[in-house]
């Protein structure tokens, strides 16, 4: 892997045992994600996107394949990849009971800072997301918008190179989803973090993402640019996301004149 | 190693934390044993239950393992709520030793139990028990190991289990044949032999006698032997069992 990249699998998967037999949620899933690139995964519900999203992070062993995310080994290494990787779950991560300092507080103790400087990284990351009036409140007591903003400062703790958000826009309002469009990108921006999103909303993923993969039934079934994307399966640059997205994963209506879906 | 011991007192300050801030965990798990005490134990006093001591130095050991076992056994609730929130992942996305995830909340769960013995014992004294304090104390430290291995067994129970509604029954159905078999409420001395021989697949068991054996001074008895080994058998394997699914969750 080379030091322009930040991310690159290779045959990811994972195979889960069950009852009735077992399932491949991700099978063979190969990525390359470039340092400072914003990367949206898209791909239909139950096609494997928060599974791999959960084994890139060390949460889920993978059971075959190998990855290396920010320079490190995802199998005999994972301690120096949550080192370096942030992640927002699609719940979030925080206490409701809890207060705004405190699980500040207690996740950059959990990334080993001291105590006086895990206050203080609380007060700088409250200042850079706009956190600083809501300190003292319960978790719990924030609106959507704002409860995002915490989940990703909690993220930025340790100033990850890689950081990961799964659905980060799901339930917000139109205001508050472009307010953490700009967010990310100024993430990107300042610290020239790696973001991987997931995202259900097509809109979202031509407006923020450099680069899209379409994950289908467990593997790639599409990537490059939201422009590439338009011109190869929905016939032109001015189509919608939508068209090219409905012609890759074959939901929905077929469009008519497109080459085929083989990638 | 240092991270481990900071890495456990800083789970183990969250969570105490969190029993802080709710009287209800504070106090009703204390309630069950301390009904027991109040009006279970006065049935007792006059009633011949073999060996040594007052009916109140068999029944108060029964009471404090009592509340380890349905304390401890059900702690794995509040992680599935944790798990909900997508605390646990949270936690186990950042180099924190797995260890410690379990270790901190555990600790919080033995001291909560602890603490809440040492009332009921306070209870106990007020109710007509006479034990040596030695005996007290090794009783507490008994049911601080009881707590901590079911603790571990329980949270890693709730790592497995999807929802509330898969991990409640199969604690019921531990918990229930659990009590039952030791001996808690009254000695296996008086049960007939097959239930006697049963009573001896169950871990609690050697557990309930040590105790016993320890509010009556006698300290080179050898139950308090085998309670210490199987105790600490208990918890080098639910202490195991525990971290390796911190370590590994499923989906």
């Amino acid at each position: 892997m080379d030091s322009s990249e930040s991310i690159r699998t290779s045959g990811l998967s994972r195979t889960f045992a069950t009852p009735r037999g077992p399932v491949e949620a991700v099978r063979g899933v190969d990525l390359t994600v470039r340092r400072g690139e914003i990367l949206g995964l898209l791909g239909p519900n139950g096609a494997g996107k928060t599974t791999t999203l959960r084994m890139l992070t060390t949460l889920l062993a993978p059971t075959g394949g190998t990855a290396t995310v920010a320079g490190h080994d995802l199998a005999r290494d994972p301690a120096g990849v949550r080192r370096r990787i942030g992640y927002v779950a699609q719940s979030g991560g925080v206490d409701p009971a809890v207060s705004v300092r405190e699980e500040l507080v207690t996740q950059g103790r959990l990334y080993g800072l001291r105590g006086p400087r895990a206050e203080e990284r609380a007060e700088e990351l409250a200042r850079e997301l706009g956190l600083t009036e809501l300190m003292e409140r319960p978790c719990g007591a924030l609106s959507g918008g704002q409860r995002r903003r915490l989940d990703i400062a909690m993220a930025l703790t340790h100033r990850p190179e890689v950081l990961f958000l799964d659905e980060p826009t799901t339930g917000l309002d139109p205001g508050s989803r472009a307010d953490l469009w700009d967010l990310v990108r100024r993430v990107r921006a300042e610290w020239g973090t790696t973001v991987v999103l997931t995202t259900h909303y097509l809109d979202e993923a031509d407006a923020l993402a450099d680069r899209l993969v379409v994950v289908d039934r467990g593997t790639v079934v599409a990537e490059g640019t939201p422009t590439e994307l338009k011109t190869r399966h929905a016939g032109s640059p001015d189509a919608t996301l939508q068209d090219a997205f409905l012609a890759v994963t074959g939901r929905g209506p077929a469009p008519r004149d497109t080459t085929p879906v083989a990638v | 190693m240092r991270t481990l011991l900071s890495d456990t007192a800083l789970v183990f300050g969250r969570y105490a934390r969190q029993t802080l801030r709710s009287k209800a965990a504070m106090t009703f798990g204390a309630l069950m044993p301390a009904l027991y005490l109040v009006l279970y134990g006065p049935l007792l006093t006059d009633v011949p239950l073999g060996g040594a001591g007052s009916s109140w130095q068999v029944l108060v050991p029964g009471l404090l393992l009592q509340l380890a076992l349905f304390g401890a056994s059900f702690a794995g609730m509040g992680l599935i709520i944790e798990k909900q929130h997508g605390i646990v992942d949270r936690m186990r996305v950042t180099p924190v030793s797995r260890l410690a995830l379990l270790l901190g909340r555990v600790l919080r769960d033995a001291a909560l139990l602890t603490l809440q013995a040492g009332v009921i014992v306070l209870v106990a004294v007020a109710m007509g028990l006479r034990a040596p304090l030695p005996g007290i104390l090794l009783g507490f430290a008994f049911t601080a190991a009881l707590a901590l291995s079911l603790a571990a067994l329980s949270y890693a129970l709730a790592m497995k289990a999807a929802a509330p509604m898969a991990f409640a029954p199969v604690v019921n159905g531990f918990t229930m044949p659990a009590m039952l078999l030791s001996g808690l409420l009254l000695p296996m001395s008086l049960a007939p032999g097959w239930l006697d021989v049963l009573s001896h697949v169950m871990p609690l068991r050697y557990l309930v006698d040590a105790v016993r054996a320890a509010f009556v001074g006698h300290y080179s008895d050898p139950a308090l032997i085998r309670g210490a080994l199987t105790a600490l058998a208990l918890m080098a394997v639910s202490v195991t069992a525990g971290t390796r699914y911190f370590r590994r969750a499923g989906a």
